[in-house]
């Protein structure tokens, strides 16, 4: 179904419950009362359309971080140093198309539909993480990305497993599943490499310093600037905070870089006793605005790449259609000749 | 109405994870074709694993009933899915749904 | 590091059919309870050079396959060559361990696949060249896994206990393979004009390299007299019938299969004669390797 198709829904709810308020008051009611009872919102159920859009806006842009997602490390497949780190990393990233396609089967049962969200994509209409505009440049980012990037991710995925609405939740839980495996392998070539050459720990060390900042800013700006947190949270499409969620990711990570004996490049870092939690510097706010309005280091490459695989696999696509077609007209001609079954 | 034969129609997939299980639907993702959607669903949903059973099927060849009596909105067109239908209750037992 | 894994612990655990789903999990050894030991009756520096050659068949296409990643024609056929890349990439591991195994020297498949250089490489020259459009790739994919899937269903019966193994595993991989790029090519061949067109030329591109496939090569023809391998002469009619049937179906047409002799001079990549498509791919699939020669990964 084309959004515009979702739009003639709007206008068509907006007549229907004009013509009875009482009807959409009820139905608001009913929809509170599920979500404040944690049930599931499903499909065909009512929804308000804000509740539909704002999912839709954010399975998307989730989506498209996964397939993006896939180009930085992926570059690395070919590269791989032993054949092992090879099918481990061609595996990884192919799980990530696979992530991609569970959130774009979300978002289709909201009504959107998935040609239509690339386009927005590739336009530059619709957004993935600014994470995936840094560049990957030594084989430990590959490491580095599993343990911090896929570790963020697990952060912000896990409460998201008992969101409110269905497929979106359920979508979730497969993926955590997955992104759990992305992490221990990131976590284990990183151990790997610290107990190997001066040069591979330096590899690591580098690595490390080039993530760490653009990994907290993966949590998206401070709680203070977020607009839509309150909303989204009423509705449990978002169950923590930004700054919540990053504070437990730092908390997480520290133990594990300790153990993994690579130092985090924030010299403010260190355990609060009060709080129970680790203080640490504030992100470079700036930057994080920068990048996610196309001015980092990799915006234009990556959106580059993904237009160019699209277009050049319209060819593709336009065949399969046409040979689809033409069975389905086969089949028809049979049946039409062979008269009506007996 | 004209189709766009570059945008592959959605299907639905259900999988019999073993034996002695009924067939679960899973998710769903677009094919040109109903072969190739049994194909792609193996891909996607089974990772190269042998021994399950797969179902595939056209989302707009589904009819679904409402799942709200009430729902006054969904009423009217109770015998067409309207939308993608993800509308199969499935237990809380069943893994990874 | 499994004692700390925190996150792990925030999932919601449910164990009951874990093996489906998730990447990496439920997959058989197909070693298991193979004697791994090279059995004494047979020539091992004819089981090392065999083995070689069809591991460096599956480690060289594998690497094309990779370079198909975040470029495929769509989403789900992303997840498709991956999946077919990572087949022949387990297989090359299976087949390179076991030549280094044969050939007593100490190598393993990353010293085999990372410290040679293309001269002692001894793929088929069809396996690499470069990947050309969805067609050429498709064509290459589908000529490459019938022919092997025909070499691999004979090999079930090898006297070398683990090429058996590796070949009765290979066999179920390579029939999807074919399978998948059979479909492409009949929907492709008899798709669109452009496809059609597009299709035809892939065909026309590799078929110069198909000869050498069916071409008994020195490696292949001591093998074979020691029952280890397969004389791939014996397997080109039937390769070429599901071939014809597969290009009848899509509406395409096949060339005459060349015939090539298995002189040094040009008997290809059997013999480490290769196009120069392949110093290329070695020098990217090893360049971190041999940055670091003293690492471990």
């Amino acid at each position: 179904m084309s959004n515009v198709e979702v739009e003639n829904d709007a206008q068509h709810h907006a007549q229907h419950h004009a013509q009875s308020g009482t009807g959409e008051r009820r139905l608001q009611a009913h929809f509170d009362r599920t979500i404040s009872h944690n049930q599931r919102i499903e499909p065909r159920d009512w929804m308000p359309e804000g509740y539909r859009k704002t999912l839709i806006r954010q399975i998307a842009q989730h989506a498209h971080s996964e397939i993006i997602g896939m180009q930085p490390e992926g570059e690395w497949i070919t590269r791989a140093p032993s054949l092992r780190r090879k099918a481990i990393l061609f595996a990884k990233v192919q799980d990530e198309a696979g992530h991609g396609l569970y959130l774009y089967s979300a978002a289709e049962t909201l009504g959107a539909d998935r040609a239509d969200l690339t386009e927005r994509l590739i336009e530059g209409r619709q957004k993935y993480s600014s994470i995936f505009n840094y560049p990957t440049l030594n084989f430990a980012d590959v490491g580095v990305i599993g343990w911090f990037v896929d570790g963020a991710a697990i952060c912000n995925q896990v409460p998201l497993c008992r969101s409110s609405y269905g497929p979106y939740a359920r979508a979730m839980v497969r993926i955590c599943k997955e992104e759990s495996f992305h992490q221990r392998q990131g976590y284990e070539l990183l151990m790997t490499m610290m107990r190997g050459t001066e040069a591979q720990r330096q590899m690591v060390q580098d690595a490390v310093d080039r993530w760490w900042w653009p990994s907290l800013m993966m949590f998206g700006p401070p709680d203070s600037e977020s607009s839509h947190t309150v909303q989204s949270m009423a509705w449990r499409i978002k169950l923590h905070t930004n700054d919540e969620l990053r504070q437990r990711f730092v908390d997480m990570t520290v133990p594990q870089a300790e153990k993994l004996g690579v130092v985090l490049p924030d010299p403010q870092l260190r355990w609060n006793n009060e709080r129970g939690h680790h203080d640490f510097s504030t992100p470079d706010w700036s930057e994080l605005k920068r990048v996610i309005d196309g001015d980092g280091p990799c915006n234009a490459q990556r959106m580059a790449r993904r237009r160019a695989a699209h277009e050049e696999g319209a060819w593709v696509r336009e065949a399969a259609g046409a040979y689809a077609a033409k069975q389905a007209a086969h089949e028809a001609g049979k049946k039409r000749q062979e008269g009506p079954a007996g | 109405m004209t189709r766009d034969r570059r945008k592959w129609p959605l299907y639905e997939v259900f999988i019999r994870g073993k034996r002695g299980l009924n067939h679960v639907h899973v998710g769903s993702l677009h094919a040109a074709d109903d072969r190739m959607a049994l194909t792609h669903a193996r891909d996607l949903y089974t990772r190269r694993n042998e021994g399950v059973s797969i179902w595939v099927v056209r989302s707009d060849a589904i009819t679904a009933s409402t799942p709200d009596e009430k729902d006054p909105f969904f009423a009217p067109s109770g015998d067409k899915v309207y939308r993608h239908p993800t509308f199969y209750d499935i237990p809380e037992d069943v893994p990874h749904i | 590091m499994t004692d700390d894994h925190v996150y792990l612990s925030l999932a919601e655990g449910s164990e009951e059919g874990e093996a489906r789903w998730a990447f990496g999990t439920g997959f058989e050894d197909p070693l298991h309870g193979v004697d791994t030991a090279v059995p004494e009756e047979l020539d091992s520096r004819i089981l090392a050079a065999y083995c070689l050659a069809l591991g460096d068949d599956a480690l060289v296409l594998a690497q094309r396959l990779a370079e198909w990643c975040t470029r495929a024609p769509e989403l789900e056929e992303e997840v498709a060559l991956a999946n077919i890349g990572l087949d022949l990439l387990g297989q090359a591991r299976l087949l390179l361990s076991r030549a280094g195994q044969a050939e007593g020297a100490g190598r393993d498949e990353d010293a085999l696949a990372y410290f040679r250089n293309a001269d002692a490489f001894r793929n088929v020259r069809l396996a690499e060249l470069p990947n050309g459009d969805f067609a050429f790739s498709i064509a290459r994919l589908l000529v490459m896994a019938t022919w092997r899937l025909a070499l691999f269903e004979r090999l079930t019966e090898s006297k070398d206990p683990v090429l058996a193994a590796v070949a009765a595993k290979g066999v179920k991989e390579l029939t999807y393979h074919r399978d998948y790029t059979a479909q492409w090519t009949v929907r492709l061949g008899d798709g669109t004009q452009e496809s059609h067109r597009r299709m035809q030329r892939g065909i026309e591109e590799i078929w110069p390299y198909t000869g050498e496939l069916f071409t008994t090569a020195p490696p292949e023809r001591e093998a074979t007299e020691a029952g280890i391998g397969i004389d791939p002469a014996t397997v080109r009619e039937d390769v070429e019938a599901t071939l014809r049937q597969v290009a009848d179906a899509a509406t395409l047409t096949l060339p005459v299969i060349p015939t090539l002799t298995a002189s040094p001079r040009t008997g290809g990549g059997r013999v480490g004669k290769h196009t120069d498509a392949l110093a290329p791919l070695l020098t990217e699939l090893q360049s971190v390797a041999r940055a670091h020669p003293e690492a471990t990964w």
